[in-house]
């Protein structure tokens, strides 16, 4: 079923501080025959982006930005993170990562536990695909291999998706999805 | 055997029925495959570790002479998360209205939804313990999963 050609595996790399739910993830990808890295913290998922902190408290000040000689080799297709996570949320990762000129093309996912308009439009805004409600599920996961085929395809020219935000229920909004045009 | 199917397909049914269990459940069964063949249980076990440690952590948090009510949040939100994730829906609402005492700084009501949240974390535990009890039993049996 899945294409055996080593090219078209696309890698996920999942941060969610919940260990269920970075296991529910694991799974999701892996049954969608995807590469699956997961890290439970966004200074994490930087560090394993290659990316040092200018300001952690943790680590060394004096690292800049961006550090190429620190670059992993590893090829990232898409980037799934919780929003609510103790210290950095997934929010200031997903800006961490647009104000990356070596990682704002890759491809940022948001989930959260929570319904809230105003934390949607903000991820969007802020550059994110798509806005999953937890718990994410499979067909929310195979939505994504089109975002994903974008950063394997570096070749394809970069088009400005409209994005349309779509309520299931009129009185109130229940879930709130991003629908981007196919292809 | 099929006495043990029928007995499975009503006892599943009944968690369902009564809200114990919701979709999400159905969706951890349907990742749990040749390559992932004790996910679900795996899963579970997870959740029943971290409820139980939670479930803890609230009780400590409420007997504060000056309850933190952010913290008791927090450990809510976390509780609402995992409960979710797993399907088990009677916890996970237990843990909307706990969150709502919360906001309201009301130690009396978080007690309240404390005990309830216990009690239904308490059945649900007991309910898939004996679901995967009967599960076993089907498999020593011959029986294979998915049940047509």
């Amino acid at each position: 079923m899945g294409m055996a050609a080593a090219d078209l595996q696309f890698h996920v790399l999942a941060v969610d501080d919940s260990l269920i739910d970075r296991k529910l993830i694991e799974s999701l990808f892996r049954s969608s025959s995807c590469q699956v890295t997961t890290v439970d913290s966004g200074s994490k998922a930087l560090e394993f982006l290659g990316l040092q902190e200018e300001h952690d408290d943790q680590n060394h000040p004096n690292q800049p930005c961006v550090s190429p000689s620190n670059q992993q080799e590893v090829e990232v297709n898409l980037i799934i993170t919780d929003y609510c996570m103790p210290g950095m949320t997934g929010y200031d990762l997903l800006k961490k990562i647009k104000e990356s000129s070596s990682l704002r093309n890759i491809p940022v996912v948001i989930m959260s536990s929570e319904n809230v308009p105003s934390r949607i439009t903000r991820c969007l805004e802020e550059g994110a695909e798509e806005f999953f409600l937890k718990p994410v599920r499979l067909s929310d996961v195979n939505k994504l291999k089109s975002h994903m085929m974008k950063t394997k395809c570096k070749n394809n020219k970069q088009q400005q998706p409209e994005i349309i935000v779509t309520q299931e229920k009129q009185e109130s909004i229940d879930i709130a999805h991003v629908v981007l045009p196919e292809g | 055997m099929e006495q043990l199917q029928r007995k499975l397909a009503e006892y599943t049914t009944s968690l369902y029925n009564e809200k114990i269990l919701d979709e999400q459940f159905i969706q951890l069964q349907q990742l749990q495959d040749e390559s992932n063949p004790d996910f679900v249980v795996e899963v579970v076990s997870l959740f029943f570790e971290d409820s139980e440690r939670l479930l803890n952590e609230l009780a400590k948090a409420l007997n504060q002479a000056n309850v933190d009510f952010k913290k008791l949040d927090a450990h809510v939100h976390q509780m609402k998360g995992s409960s979710s994730s797993i399907g088990a829906q009677r916890v996970q609402r237990g843990c909307i209205a706990f969150r709502n005492y919360c906001d309201d700084r009301n130690v009396e009501g978080c007690l309240k939804c404390l005990q309830q949240v216990k009690n239904e974390y308490t059945l649900v535990k007991n309910k898939l313990e004996t679901l995967f009890k009967l599960e076993k039993q089907f498999v020593d049996a011959g029986g294979s999963f998915p049940i047509v």
